[in-house]
């Protein structure tokens, strides 16, 4: 228990380090951003006739503020994004953390979920369907990104453009994509208001683990009030 | 004790001018970076505040079109001046063109055409006036190409008329300057990046489908560009200018992005 309390070592540390931390909320502000800003951008020219964004709830007065609002925070994302990605990727985390991803286990851990029984006691490890939407919007909004730079640059990034079939296709595709993360936002902040220690560990960093992968022996910790 | 001045290699031996300086104080004072800062700290906590608009707060427009001009310097490197935009068949040209303007179409002023002159200011040797007869004589360049608007909207458009990088050689246009302005007869104005200005894809246009353009569209002259969004391309052109010096348009002074590029 001692053990536990003191600095961070090779072997043990907090569930969410700091750049993981910074990352996440960064992605939040930068996505709320682009989300709220996009829809001000297509309410000038709607995909679908009977959907307009109320004024209430876009971002910028007219065209040109949201215009110059997501190609701002189109930066903060992607630099962002870049950060996460590679130090997922190179630290491990993401192949501790996020795979594998079996079916079985998928389709079990949703029907609990469904009916309430889903146990969430221990923070530090994802169950199947977290593992499942954590990879799902991590690839969503890879290509966000990819639909974002055909509709900018359809001409220099004309190949881009192919993949949606044509421009109108790149912008029906970034919109399924925005539905898509407006989606799994709801979810995911149901599921964390419904398990608020997960927000306290994405704040302070969460109880503390072993590199392999085990938790360590809990530390009195204020994420962790019920041990 | 006040410590003799040190001879510092990174201290210039020769100090510069001072004078000028002291007459753009003023200029340089306004530069604040902290302002800068500060506008960027609190972007991140005023987008949630979606009650009340924050766009148009000046520190927070400062800061918004610092990023737009850097866009413009990233947008200039991403532009490769030999890549051309996809091109399309006649059959799939939409007739008649998509009017667009920031006024109505009631509200075109028609354009004589006897007298209509085309004029040029700036860095250009020959600046004689052309006449639409001169123009008609230039040999015409087609180009089918997409029609994209910033507001997300695009159509296929048949064009043809005098290819610009042409037309500047005839003229003796300084091909090295920065920027190619058009005035157009509605107190419109945009400017585009010589590199683009010189694409093969850009072409003062005279004629849709085969016709002359007709007043709605532009007549009897507009810039019709692969490279550069909707708003790039002014209509109704009467004159063009060639500069150095960052003339500003239309749609820029309200905010939208002054690059624009496809």
């Amino acid at each position: 228990m001692r053990k536990a309390t003191h600095g961070r070592t090779a072997m043990n540390r907090k569930m969410h380090p700091t750049i993981i931390r910074f990352a996440h909320w960064t992605n939040a502000v930068a996505m709320i951003t682009l989300i709220m800003s996009g829809w001000k951008i297509y309410n000038d020219e709607v995909l679908f006739g009977v959907l307009h964004f109320p004024e209430s709830i876009v971002l910028g007065i007219w065209a040109q503020h949201a215009l110059q609002w997501h190609f701002f925070a189109m930066w903060v994302l992607v630099l962002n994004g870049l950060v996460y990605l590679v130090y997922g990727l190179f630290s491990g985390r993401f192949l501790r953390m996020l795979w594998p991803i079996r079916p079985r286990e998928v389709i079990a851990e949703m029907v609990q979920a469904l009916t309430f029984r889903l146990k969430h006691a221990d923070l530090t490890h994802y169950n199947a369907v977290q593992k499942l939407l954590y990879v799902g919007i991590i690839l969503v909004i890879i290509m966000q990104v990819v639909s974002g730079l055909a509709i900018w640059k359809p001409v220099q990034f004309s190949n881009l453009v192919l993949l949606f079939y044509d421009f109108q296709g790149a912008r029906l595709a970034h919109f399924i994509g925005m539905a898509a993360i407006c989606l799994f936002i709801m979810v995911h902040v149901t599921l964390a208001l419904l398990v608020p220690r997960t927000i306290l560990g994405m704040l302070t960093g969460g109880p503390r683990v072993l590199t392999g992968g085990a938790r360590v022996t809990p530390a009195p910790h204020a994420s962790n009030p019920a041990h | 004790m006040i410590r003799p001045r040190t001879t510092s290699r990174f201290r210039p031996k020769i100090v510069p001018d001072q004078s000028l300086l002291v007459e753009n104080r003023k200029l340089i004072a306004d530069i604040d970076r902290r302002k800068l800062l500060r506008g960027t700290l609190s972007l991140g906590a005023l987008t949630f505040l979606t009650g009340c608009n924050v766009s148009d707060r000046a520190s927070v427009q400062d800061v918004l079109r610092t990023v737009s001009a850097f866009n413009d310097r990233v947008q200039a490197l991403l532009f490769d001046p030999t890549r051309l935009a996809t091109t399309y068949s006649p059959d799939q040209v939409v007739k008649p063109p998509r009017f667009n303007a920031y006024y109505e179409i009631e509200d075109v002023r028609p354009i004589d055409l006897a007298t209509w002159k085309l004029e040029f200011a700036g860095l250009i040797a020959d600046k004689r006036p052309w006449t639409l007869d001169d123009i008609y004589r230039f040999p015409e360049q087609e180009i089918i190409i997409k029609h994209i608007c910033v507001e997300g909207w695009d159509y296929i458009g048949q064009w043809s008329g005098p290819n610009l990088r042409q037309f500047l050689t005839r003229i003796g246009a300084d091909l090295t300057a920065k920027y190619v302005a058009f005035h157009g007869n509605d107190d419109y104005m945009e400017c585009i990046d010589m590199a683009s200005a010189l694409h093969p894809q850009t072409i003062l246009a005279t004629k849709y489908a085969g016709e002359p353009i007709t007043d709605p569209y532009g007549a009897p002259l507009r810039l019709r560009t692969a490279v550069k969004l909707g708003y790039k391309n002014a209509k109704w052109v009467r004159a063009i200018e060639v500069t150095n010096t960052y003339p500003g348009g239309f749609w820029e002074k309200q905010g939208f992005n002054w690059f624009a590029g496809l």
